[in-house]
């Protein structure tokens, strides 16, 4: 099939971007969305241009390298699928498509489709995990999880990070990115010594990296490739309230002072 | 040479807690005074980067992803062994060891094996406690399932992303420490050499992948967790940007590669469908639970798989192997299923595949069950094929998938270098000729958490270390020559894009290195893979510039090292005259076609000294003794 494609193009962080329109005849069906922009790099190397820059690594939609939002939707049309995993077979003939980085406050241009993502690790990094030492752990089974939690929190965990849901939200919030991680603890019995000190931090780390505020739009869900329900962006919010009166926070106050 | 693997002395169950023993120690207030480069934050590199730092060392890490999640580990689907026996299915510490060095076909060291094994349980607990969340039984007990290569369960997982979670366990171990600033972190940092001072390793200079800046950086040792090299045939189950530069650069400036030949072929992965392929999917193993593979009984059979009655079929795993039947080891399945193929039998617009149904497991166990234990699965492999896997068969095909291969090590993990330790997939010491199901995310693992954190403490007890700082004349002129080699890639000015020559470089590989060998193609490919490199140097086109994000650079410089290792991995296959594991050579096999290795003149580690580019490098052996698992023929009939 023969498509036009018009990518945006963007030298740095401080240049001005702007869309480039390429036509591509020979697009094949079984070739992945990645796979065809591949083949108009290697046209563009070739032509003795650069090609077009964007993430990608695993091809198997777990990384959460891949990015790009296509005609407007982060990751394109097809619910549940990352940018990598999405064929050709979803497009017809014709067709024009819209090629843009993810667009948020706190994830800036890079060049071309490339966007900054550290956040999310300076998010992780602020509260992100079980301060559990290498060799402190007891007996695996020594701690039962029921199925329904130990499904749940796994509902949560298999986050891949790819910021989607940042990209979605009109306000470019990262709620649900947050809310999967606090959940994915919340329900384990290893995660609650830390619950509330956990929330306290990360919530408070991704308004320093100007991520927007949540006003249940609820489009995040919607472009999550994993699907990752809002209803733990519900079980933060009641966590984070829960937090905000505790002893935990008093403390986080104090060391802050000092 | 012959090499000294420093195995300690005494009964296999004791070495290691008698090790731990004797090994020196540094003490906590001194620990503060060494710094450790770690490159890679897969399994290996994000569990040594956590342990070490909570040790109280300095740690300093490089990845060239944007965030050390992204590392592949993340991409291992279907789990990871431990010999914890919950299911009472009579496993132990004994046997996970014994099933381990068969399975490699007896081209692993006993003793390392033998503590992989042992630290296996501990793992199991350490990721439990960081919360990774495993599969549990409706009591809240893990929970096991089978897997290739084994006859019992001891395989935890979570759903199909083990690999994931368990990367998040260790990553998120890591962030906690660079919170605490235990951790410098370096992210789009890729590695370009290794900094050797005076014999002994000190350091790496890297590339800035953002600015194109070249910077070193020097410390008390250097460790490598930078993963596996199957993308040396260009198309594999591997992540895109996999790749051999940090390992063999190491090579290069000295470090023993062992047995690069060694290297595996995944028996079910998405078969190929055209030249614009730039990957290929792993459908993990676990499907061979419950999927049965077969082809039709007669060549040249074009119905559809549903409409090819019973008779017609040739379930010829469970034909071959009937004692482990769909569940037979890689290596294995993967030349069963290539026999078939080339007896013309093989299905597909190419030939070049086998059916792997479903049907007779969805009747016995219904529908939802399948789905519940397979459903993420079955969905990739829709929306990549575009087929439904609950009505018509999968279809798969082998690909390149893990190598066993990798830098030389010794018992403590350490090269031959001094200072460079080399963990998880980068070094070849677990698996032999052949790594079996859900050992990789165990080995990667032991070797951060539980491994290398004893004995990198003994390498500074007993070590005097010189002070260096960048301002080294060495450092110095490792940064010079790192920035020539840009200068020289930059100005060739030729008509051919990095990939075309990585895909090229893939065929070559694939043909006569891949999942069958013999002395004629070797020779041949020895040939080819030379002119094909002197072609890249003289008709390879980048553009862009080199102080910048580049991507075609980076690229090149990737595929600039494969040309090379390539022919590494071509002299080891052809100098290893016999068949084991994953390096099958025709001339060595049964009549029933199963391969016949030779322990009376191979039954060693081959590890090979870099002597320049183009010449044969000089073949090192460390003789292999098996006292506890009696050599035999590995038979899974
Ligand atoms: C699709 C798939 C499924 C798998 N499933 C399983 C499974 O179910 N069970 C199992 O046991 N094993 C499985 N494996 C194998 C297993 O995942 C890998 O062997 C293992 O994860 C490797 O871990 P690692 O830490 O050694 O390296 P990796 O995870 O590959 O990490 C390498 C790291 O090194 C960095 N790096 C590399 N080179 C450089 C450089 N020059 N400079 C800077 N950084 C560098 C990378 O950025 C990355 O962080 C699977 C593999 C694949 C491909
Ligand atoms: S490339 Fe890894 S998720 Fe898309």
């Amino acid at each position: 099939m023969k498509l036009t494609l018009h990518i945006w193009r963007q030298k740095n962080t401080n240049a001005k971007g702007h869309f480039e329109t390429y036509i591509m005849d020979n697009v094949i069906e079984d070739m992945s969305f990645l796979e065809m922009l591949d083949v108009l790099n290697e046209r563009l190397i070739l032509e003795g241009k650069e090609p077009v820059a964007f993430d990608h690594d695993c091809r198997e939609g777990i990384c959460g390298a891949c990015s790009l939002t296509i005609n407007g939707i982060p990751h394109g049309p097809e619910k549940g699928t990352t940018t990598c995993q999405l064929h050709m077979r979803k497009f017809k003939d014709g067709d024009e498509i819209w090629i843009e980085p993810f667009r948020a406050r706190a994830f800036p241009v890079i060049k071309d489709l490339i966007v900054d993502r550290s956040a999310f690790d300076r998010i992780i990094q602020a509260g992100g995990f079980i301060s559990v030492n290498t060799g402190q752990a007891p007996e695996a089974n020594s701690i039962l999880v029921p199925k329904k939690n130990a499904d749940t929190a796994m509902d949560a965990a298999q986050c891949i990070g790819c910021g989607a849901c940042v990209a979605a939200c009109p306000n470019g919030a990262a709620m649900l990115f947050v809310a999967a991680k606090v959940s994915h603890f919340a329900y384990l019995p290893q995660g609650q010594p830390e619950r509330k000190l956990r929330v306290l931090k990360m919530v408070e780390q991704m308004q320093k990296d100007g991520f927007g505020n949540c006003s249940n739009y609820y489009e995040c869900e919607a472009a999550c490739p994993k699907q990752i329900s809002v209803k733990f962006i519900a079980l933060m919010n009641r966590d984070y309230l829960k937090a905000s009166f505790s002893d935990e926070k008093s403390e986080l106050i104090r060391n802050q002072l000092a | 040479m012959i090499l000294d693997g420093k195995v300690p002395t005494g009964p296999i169950t004791e070495k290691w807690d008698k090790h731990r023993f004797e090994m020196k120690l540094v003490s906590p207030a001194n620990k503060r005074k060494y710094k450790i480069i770690i490159v890679g934050t897969g399994l290996a590199g994000a569990s040594a980067a956590a342990s070490l730092a909570e040790l109280g060392y300095q740690v300093e890490v490089f990845t060239y992803h944007d965030s050390p999640r992204r590392a592949h580990s993340i991409a291992a689907q279907g789990g990871i062994n431990a010999a914890k026996n919950y299911p009472n299915d009579g496993d132990s510490i004994w046997r996970l060891f014994y099933d381990t060095v068969k399975g490699g076909d007896f081209r692993a060291r006993e003793s390392n094996v033998y503590r992989l094994a042992q630290v296996s349980n501990n793992i199991i607990d350490q990721c439990v406690a960081q919360g990774v969340p495993f599969a549990r039984e409706y009591s809240g007990y893990l929970a096991n399932r089978s897997f290739g290569g084994a006859q019992l369960s001891r395989t935890f997982y979570a759903r199909g992303q083990t690999g994931q979670q368990l990367l998040l366990g260790a990553y998120s171990a890591m962030m906690r420490q660079v919170g605490l600033n235990k951790i410098v972190l370096h992210t789009k940092t890729e590695m370009l050499d290794l900094i050797v001072i005076n014999g002994i390793a000190r350091g790496v200079v890297t590339r800035n992948l953002l600015t194109g800046k070249i910077e070193s950086y020097v410390a008390d040792a250097v460790v490598l967790a930078t993963g596996g090299y199957s993308n040396v045939f260009y198309l594999s189950t591997n992540a895109q940007a996999c790749n051999v530069t940090a390992t063999y650069r190491a090579y290069k400036r000295g470090a023993f590669f062992a047995n690069p030949c060694f290297t595996q072929i995944h028996p079910t992965c998405i078969p190929q469908s055209g030249e614009h392929q730039s990957k290929l999917t792993l459908m993990s193993e676990s499907l061979r639970n419950d999927g049965r593979v077969w082809v039709p009984k007669n060549p040249g059979d074009k119905r559809k798989p549903t409409e090819i009655p019973e008779e017609d079929r040739d379930y010829y795993l469970e034909r071959m192997y009937p004692s482990y039947g769909n569940l037979a080891p890689r290596d294995i399945a993967s030349r069963a299923a290539k026999r078939v193929c080339d007896e013309g039998r093989g299905v597909g617009p190419t030939g070049n595949g086998v059916y792997l149904d479903f049907s007779d497991a969805i009747k016995r166990l219904g529908k939802k069950v399948i789905e519940e234990r397979y459903g993420n699965l079955f969905e990739m492999y829709e929306r990549i094929t575009g087929d439904n896997p609950y009505e018509t068969p999968m279809m798969i095909y082998p690909a390149p998938h893990y190598t066993m291969g990798g830098l030389w090590v010794d018992y403590n993990l350490m090269s031959n270098i001094p200072g460079l330790h080399v963990i998880g997939e980068a070094n070849f010491s677990d698996h032999g000729a052949n790594r079996l199901g859900a050992s990789a995310l165990m080995q990667g693992l032991a070797d951060g958490y539980f491994i290398l954190p004893y004995t990198i403490g003994h390498y500074f007890a007993t070590t005097k270390l010189e002070k260096v700082t960048t301002d080294h004349p060495e450092v110095k002129k490792c940064v010079q020559e790192v920035q020539e080699r840009i200068k020289k890639l930059m100005s060739i000015n030729g008509k051919k894009t990095p990939t075309q020559f990585h895909r090229e470089l893939g065929k070559i590989m694939w043909n006569y290195c891949g999942m069958s060998r013999n002395e004629e193609g070797l020779k041949k490919a020895l040939e080819l893979v030379p002119k094909l490199r002197d072609e890249f140097w003289s008709n390879l086109t980048i553009v862009g510039e080199e102080g910048d994000l580049n991507i075609v650079l980076e690229k090149a410089l990737r595929v600039a090292d494969f040309l090379e290792f390539a022919e590494l991995m071509l002299w080891d296959a052809l100098e290893r005259n016999e068949s084991c594991g994953g390096h099958f050579r025709e001339e060595h096999q049964y009549p029933d076609g199963e391969a016949k290795r030779d322990d009376e003149n191979f039954c060693h580690v081959a590890a090979w000294e870099y002597t320049g580019i183009g010449n044969k490098p000089i073949r090192h052996v460390e003789p292999l003794v098996f006292e506890y698992v009696p050599l035999t023929v590995r038979s899974y009939k």
